[in-house]
C-alpha cells in the first residue's frame, strides 16, 4: 500500500476530517479550532504539491473511488492531470493563507460561532478541492452545492443587514445556476448514458448521431449558463458585488479569490474535457458571440469599478472584469491555444491578486475604519508594509512587469491577435488603462492625502494629514497584525514569483493543451 | 395528425410536463415580489428537474429496481414475456445467458432481465438532488427569517426601498 | 410590472430552448434509450451493469441502495456533508445567544410531562404523541436497517427519526424536545454520523485498498468473500447517514421555529 496512490483521496479528506474534529471538539474550547484547521489544510497542501509533482513527472493520476474501475462510469472517477494540478495547489495555498487571516476574527462579535465558522470554512475547502479533482459530471454538481451552501453561510454570518439580503439574493441566483448545470447534465445523460466525463468525451468524438443532436447543444448551453451564473459573468453577475462587499472580511477573503476562478476552471474543463474543443468551436460555433460578451463584460466591469466609491465594491467590479478576461481568453479559439493558456494562467494570477487586494481591504476596514476610498488618506505612512503588498497587487491588476498580471495579459493579447479578435485586445488594453486610473487615484489619496477640499492645494505632501474620522475611538491606525501581514506579504510575493517564473508555468499549463486540435474559427464576415 | 399527436405529445409528454413546471418555477423566482413565494418557485423549479431525471429511468412494463430474490416464479415468467417483446438488443441476450458465477447462491438472481427493472441510476442521483434541495431550502428559510427580523418586511420592493434609503447600516 | 414582462420573456425563451433540445430525445418509457441501455462508442451501459451484476458484487437486492452506498458512495458522503453544512449554516445565520447559559441544554420549566390545568387539548395530543413516538422511532430504525431489501436507507430513516423529535416539539414544547435531545447532542450526533461514513472509507485505505472500497473489510467482518463485507459496510454507512440527518433535521426545526433563540417556539 503506498500513500502516493491515495493522494487524490487525501487531498479532499484532510479538510473534511478537520471539519469533523472541529465539530466534535470545537465547542468545548474554541482555541483548539485553529490548530486543527491549519493542520488539516497543511496536510492537504502537501498532498496537492506531491500530486502536482507526480503529474508533471509521471503523468495523470486516475483514481476510482471504491475501486470500481471497469466498466468506466459505474464508480466515481477522480483525475489529477496537468489541467487541474496547479489549480489544486492554488486552492490549497489560498486557503492556508486566509486561515491565518482568520485568527483575529475571534475578537469580533459572534465569537461563540467560531467553531461553526471554521466548519463552514473547511467544508468550503473540501468543496473547492473536490470540484477541481472530480472526473464525474454529477459529482461536480454535488460538490458545487457543498461549496455554495457553505459560502451562503459564510456570507450571511456577519451582523450586517445588507449582508443577509445579499446572501439570499446570492442563494437564489446560485441555486438557479446549479440547477441549470444539473439540467444540462441530465440532457447529456439521456443522450449518452453515462456520467463519466472521459466517457462522454469519447462518445462525442466517435458517435456521429449523438454529436450532431440538438440535445447535446442544449445540454452545453445550459451547463454553460449555469457555470456563468456561478462565475458572475456579466450580465449574470448581479449577486457578486453585494455579496462580497457586505460579508465579513474573512469570508470575502476566502470567497472572492476562489469561487469565481474555480468556476472558470470548471468551464474550461467542460469545454476541453467533456465536449472537446472541436465540438465547441465547430459544432456549437458561437465563439464569436461569446468573445463579444466577454468584451462587454470587461468594459462594463471596469467602468462600473471606476464609478464606485467604496473600496470593496470597486474590487468586486474588478472581479467581474477579470472574469471577462478569462471567459474571453478561453473562447478565443486561436490556433496555438495562447488564449486558453492565458485564461488558465490568469486563474492563478487573478486568485493571488484578488486575495491580496481583499486582505488589504479587510485590514483597512478593521484598522482604519476605511470603507470608502477617500478614507485611505495617508495610508502609506500608517501601514507601510500593507501598502507595499497593496501596491504590488495593484500593479499586477494594471499589468506592470514583472508581476503576474503582465504575463497573463501578454498571453491573452497574443491569443487575441493570433485568433483575430481585435475587439478583445482593445478591451484588454482599455481595461488596463482604467485600472491604472483607478489605482493611481488611490495611490494619490493614500500618499498625498485627500483632494483639496480644505484648501491645501494640489499634490502637497502633507505629512501632518489629520487621521481620518474614525467611527469608533478604539481603532488605532498602525501596522496590521502579523496574522494579516503574513498572508498579505506572502500573496504579494507569490504574485511576483508567478510573474518571474511565468515561462516555466506556462509550459506546464500548455502540457494539458498539447493534445488539442488546432482550430481557427473563420471570421463571420 | 395522429402521427403528430403520437410523437410530439404522447411519446414526449413527460418532457412537456417538466418544462412547463420548470418554467412556472423560474417565473416565480424572477417575478414574484414576496420572498417566500420566490422560494416556493425555486422549490418547484428544482422539483421539475427531479421529475425529469426520474422520468428518464422509466421503462414500459418495468418494475421497481429491487430484485425479488425469493420469487423464482417471477423470473420464469419474465423470461417468457421478454421473448415476446420486440427489439432485443445485444446486452439483453447477454443478460439471459448470464452464467452462474455468483458463488452458487440464489439461482434466481442471475436470470435478471434489464428490460423489466427500472433504471436505478436516476433514482440514486435524485436522492442526492432532493437532499441538496432540502438543505438549500432550509438555509433560504433561515435567511428569510433573519431578513424579516432585521427589515420587518418580506416584500422585495420594500426591501429595496429600505436599502436604497440608506437608513440601513452596512 | 417590468419585472413580470422580463420574466415572461426569459421564461418563454428558456422553455423554447429546452423543448428544442427535447426533439432528439427517446420516447418516454423506452427501455432501449441510451440512458437505459448504453450507446455505441461508449463504455458498456452502466445501468445494465447495475441491474445485472450488482447483486453478485454486493449481495444487496435493493439496487438503488447498492448504487447509492457502494458504487456512488463518494457522492452520498458529500450529500451527507451538504446536510451537515446546511445545519451549520443555519446555526451560524440564525442562532442568537442570550446572556444566560447558552449551549447547555435548557433545564427550564417544562420537561414535557406536565400540562397546565384545564388544557385538555394538550393532554390529548400530548398523550397520543407520547404513545406514538416510540413506534415512529422503531419504524425509523426499521427503515434504516431494512434499506437493503425494501425502499429505505439512511436518509429516509434519519428524516423519520428527526421527525419523531419534531413531533414532540410540536405537540408539547420545544423545551420538552430539547430536554430529550439537546443542542450539544444533536450537533455531536451529526458530526459522529459523518465520522462514521468517512471512517469506513479511511479504514479501507488503512487496510490497503482504495477509499470506500469495502471489499477489503472482509478481514474485519470475517466474511468469506468481499460481497457480504460490502453489504455490512453499506449498512454501517447508512447508519452514519441516519445519524447526521436526524441531528440536522431537528437542528433546522429548532432554529427555525424559535428564530434562533431555542427558548420560545411555536
Amino acid at each position: 500500500m503506498s500513500m502516493g496512490d491515495q493522494l487524490p483521496a487525501i487531498i479532499v479528506l484532510a479538510p473534511m476530517f478537520g471539519a469533523i474534529l472541529v465539530g466534535l471538539l470545537g465547542n468545548r474550547d474554541h482555541r483548539i479550532c485553529f490548530p486543527i484547521v491549519i493542520t488539516s489544510l497543511l496536510v492537504s497542501l502537501c498532498a496537492t504539491i506531491a500530486a502536482a509533482q507526480e503529474v508533471f513527472t509521471t503523468g495523470a493520476i486516475d483514481y476510482f473511488v471504491g475501486g470500481w474501475e471497469e466498466p468506466i462510469g459505474i464508480g466515481i472517477h477522480l483525475r489529477i492531470d496537468s489541467l487541474n494540478a496547479l489549480i489544486l495547489v492554488l486552492i490549497s495555498v489560498v486557503v492556508v493563507l486566509v486561515s491565518f487571516f482568520s485568527i483575529r476574527r475571534a475578537g469580533d462579535q459572534h465569537s461563540e460561532k467560531t467553531p461553526q465558522f471554521y466548519i463552514l470554512y473547511l467544508l468550503l475547502c473540501v468543496g473547492l478541492l473536490g470540484i477541481s479533482i472530480t472526473g464525474d459530471a454529477f459529482n461536480l454538481f454535488v460538490l458545487v452545492e457543498v461549496s455554495s451552501l457553505t459560502s451562503y453561510g459564510l456570507v450571511a454570518m456577519g451582523s450586517s443587514k445588507r449582508g443577509t439580503h445579499a446572501a439570499l439574493n446570492y442563494l437564489l441566483m446560485g441555486t438557479v445556476g446549479a440547477s441549470f448545470y444539473l439540467l444540462g447534465v441530465g440532457y447529456l445523460y439521456l443522450t449518452t448514458g453515462t456520467l463519466n466525463m472521459q466517457d462522454i468525451h469519447t462518445i462525442l468524438q466517435t458517435n456521429e448521431t449523438i454529436r450532431d443532436s440538438n440535445a447535446v447543444i442544449i445540454a452545453f448551453l445550459f451547463i454553460l449558463v449555469g457555470i456563468w451564473i456561478k462565475m458572475a459573468f456579466f450580465p449574470l453577475h448581479g449577486w457578486l458585488p453585494n455579496a462580497y462587499s457586505y460579508c465579513p472580511s474573512t469570508s470575502a477573503c476566502i470567497l472572492a479569490p476562489l469561487m469565481t476562478k474555480v468556476s472558470v476552471y470548471v468551464m474550461i474543463r467542460v469545454m476541453i474535457g467533456v465536449f472537446g474543443v472541436e465540438w465547441v468551436f465547430v459544432h456549437f460555433g458561437w465563439s464569436h458571440l461569446v468573445v463579444w460578451m466577454a468584451v462587454i463584460a470587461i468594459l462594463a466591469g471596469s467602468m462600473l469599478a471606476l464609478a464606485q466609491r467604496e473600496i470593496k465594491k470597486m474590487l468586486c467590479y474588478l472581479i467581474v472584469a477579470e472574469v471577462g478576461y478569462m471567459v474571453g481568453g478561453a473562447w478565443l479559439s486561436d490556433p496555438n491555444h495562447w488564449g486558453l493558456t492565458g485564461a488558465l494562467y490568469h486563474i492563478l494570477a487573478d486568485a493571488m491578486m484578488t486575495l491580496c487586494l481583499f486582505l488589504a481591504a479587510g485590514v483597512f476596514a478593521k484598522r482604519l475604519g476605511a470603507v470608502e476610498i477617500k478614507d485611505l488618506e495617508g495610508l502609506f505612512k500608517k501601514m507601510p508594509l500593507t501598502s507595499v503588498a497593496f501596491v504590488i497587487a495593484a500593479l499586477s491588476m494594471i499589468g506592470v512587469p514583472p508581476t503576474a498580471g503582465f504575463f497573463s495579459k501578454f498571453y491573452l493579447i497574443r491569443g487575441g491577435i493570433e485568433g483575430g479578435h481585435w475587439e478583445y485586445v482593445a478591451a484588454l488594453l482599455i481595461s488596463s488603462l482604467v485600472n491604472a486610473v483607478l489605482f493611481f487615484r488611490i495611490f494619490e489619496i493614500a500618499f498625498f492625502g485627500s483632494k483639496p477640499a480644505e484648501g491645501h492645494g494640489d499634490h502637497h505632501e502633507d505629512v501632518e494629514t489629520p487621521s481620518p474620522e474614525t467611527p469608533s475611538p478604539e481603532i488605532v491606525p498602525q501596522e496590521a497584525p502579523w496574522s494579516a501581514l503574513f498572508p498579505l506579504l506572502a500573496s504579494a510575493a507569490i504574485i511576483i514569483l508567478l510573474g518571474l517564473f511565468s515561462g516555466p508555468i506556462a509550459e506546464l499549463i500548455r502540457e494539458s493543451l498539447e493534445t488539442l486540435p488546432s482550430i481557427v474559427v473563420p471570421q463571420a464576415d | 395528425m395522429a402521427e403528430f399527436f403520437q410523437t410530439t405529445i404522447h411519446d414526449y409528454f413527460n418532457y412537456w410536463v417538466y418544462v412547463i413546471l420548470m418554467m412556472i418555477g423560474l417565473w416565480a423566482v424572477i417575478a414574484k415580489n414576496n420572498l417566500i413565494k420566490k422560494l416556493i418557485g425555486l422549490s418547484i423549479f428544482q422539483t421539475a428537474i427531479i421529475l425529469f431525471y426520474v422520468s428518464i429511468g422509466v421503462k414500459d412494463g418495468a418494475s421497481i429496481p429491487i430484485l425479488h430474490h425469493h420469487d423464482p416464479a417471477a423470473h420464469a415468467v419474465s423470461h417468457e414475456e421478454s421473448h415476446h417483446k420486440e427489439g432485443h438488443k445485444g446486452d439483453d441476450s447477454a443478460a439471459h445467458k448470464e452464467p452462474g458465477d455468483d458463488k452458487g447462491d440464489n439461482a434466481e438472481a442471475h436470470a435478471v432481465n434489464p428490460d423489466l427493472i427500472a433504471n436505478p441510476l436516476p433514482h440514486v442521483l435524485m436522492l442526492t438532488a432532493i437532499v441538496v434541495g432540502v438543505a438549500t431550502l432550509g438555509v433560504a428559510l433561515a435567511l428569510s427569517q433573519r431578513i424579516f427580523k432585521e427589515f420587518g418586511t418580506l416584500e422585495e420592493s420594500e426591501l429595496l426601498e429600505q436599502l436604497k434609503g440608506g437608513n440601513v447600516d452596512g | 410590472m417590468i419585472t413580470k414582462v422580463l420574466a415572461t420573456f426569459a421564461v418563454v425563451i428558456t422553455g423554447a430552448l429546452l423543448l428544442y433540445g427535447v426533439s432528439d430525445f427517446p420516447a418516454f418509457g423506452d427501455p432501449h434509450s441510451p440512458a437505459n441501455a448504453g450507446v455505441e462508442g461508449g463504455a458498456p451501459s452502466i445501468s445494465n451493469y447495475y441491474i445485472t451484476k450488482s447483486y453478485e458484487d454486493t449481495k444487496v437486492p435493493n439496487l438503488v441502495t447498492s448504487v447509492l452506498a457502494d458504487y456512488r458512495g463518494y457522492d452520498t458522503m458529500f450529500e451527507t456533508v451538504v446536510i451537515f453544512a446546511a445545519g451549520m449554516a443555519i446555526f451560524a445565520i440564525l442562532r442568537v445567544f442570550s446572556d444566560e447559559d447558552d449551549i447547555e441544554p435548557n433545564e427550564t420549566h417544562s420537561e414535557g410531562n406536565t400540562f397546565t390545568d384545564g388544557d385538555h387539548s394538550r393532554i390529548i395530543v400530548g398523550t397520543t404523541v407520547r404513545l406514538v413516538v416510540p413506534v415512529i422511532q422503531l419504524f425509523a430504525l426499521y427503515v434504516v436497517a431494512h434499506g437493503h431489501h425494501s425502499p429505505g436507507g439512511g436518509f429516509q430513516g434519519g428524516v423519520i427519526l428527526g421527525a419523531s423529535f419534531i413531533i414532540i416539539a410540536l405537540a408539547m414544547d420545544l423545551d420538552a424536545a430539547l430536554a430529550r435531545f439537546s443542542e450539544k447532542s444533536y450537533f455531536r450526533l451529526a458530526s459522529v454520523g459523518i465520522l462514521i461514513y468517512a471512517g469506513f472509507g479511511v479504514l479501507c485505505q488503512v487496510l490497503g485498498s482504495d477509499f470506500l472500497d469495502y471489499g477489503i473489510l472482509q478481514k474485519i467482518f470475517l466474511t468469506d468473500g468481499p460481497e457480504m463485507a460490502r453489504s455490512h459496510s453499506m449498512l454501517g454507512v447508512e447508519v452514519g447517514v441516519a445519524f447526521t440527518v436526524t441531528g440536522i433535521m431537528f437542528a433546522i426545526y429548532a432554529n427555525l421555529s424559535s428564530r434562533g433563540t431555542l427558548k420560545s417556539a411555536l
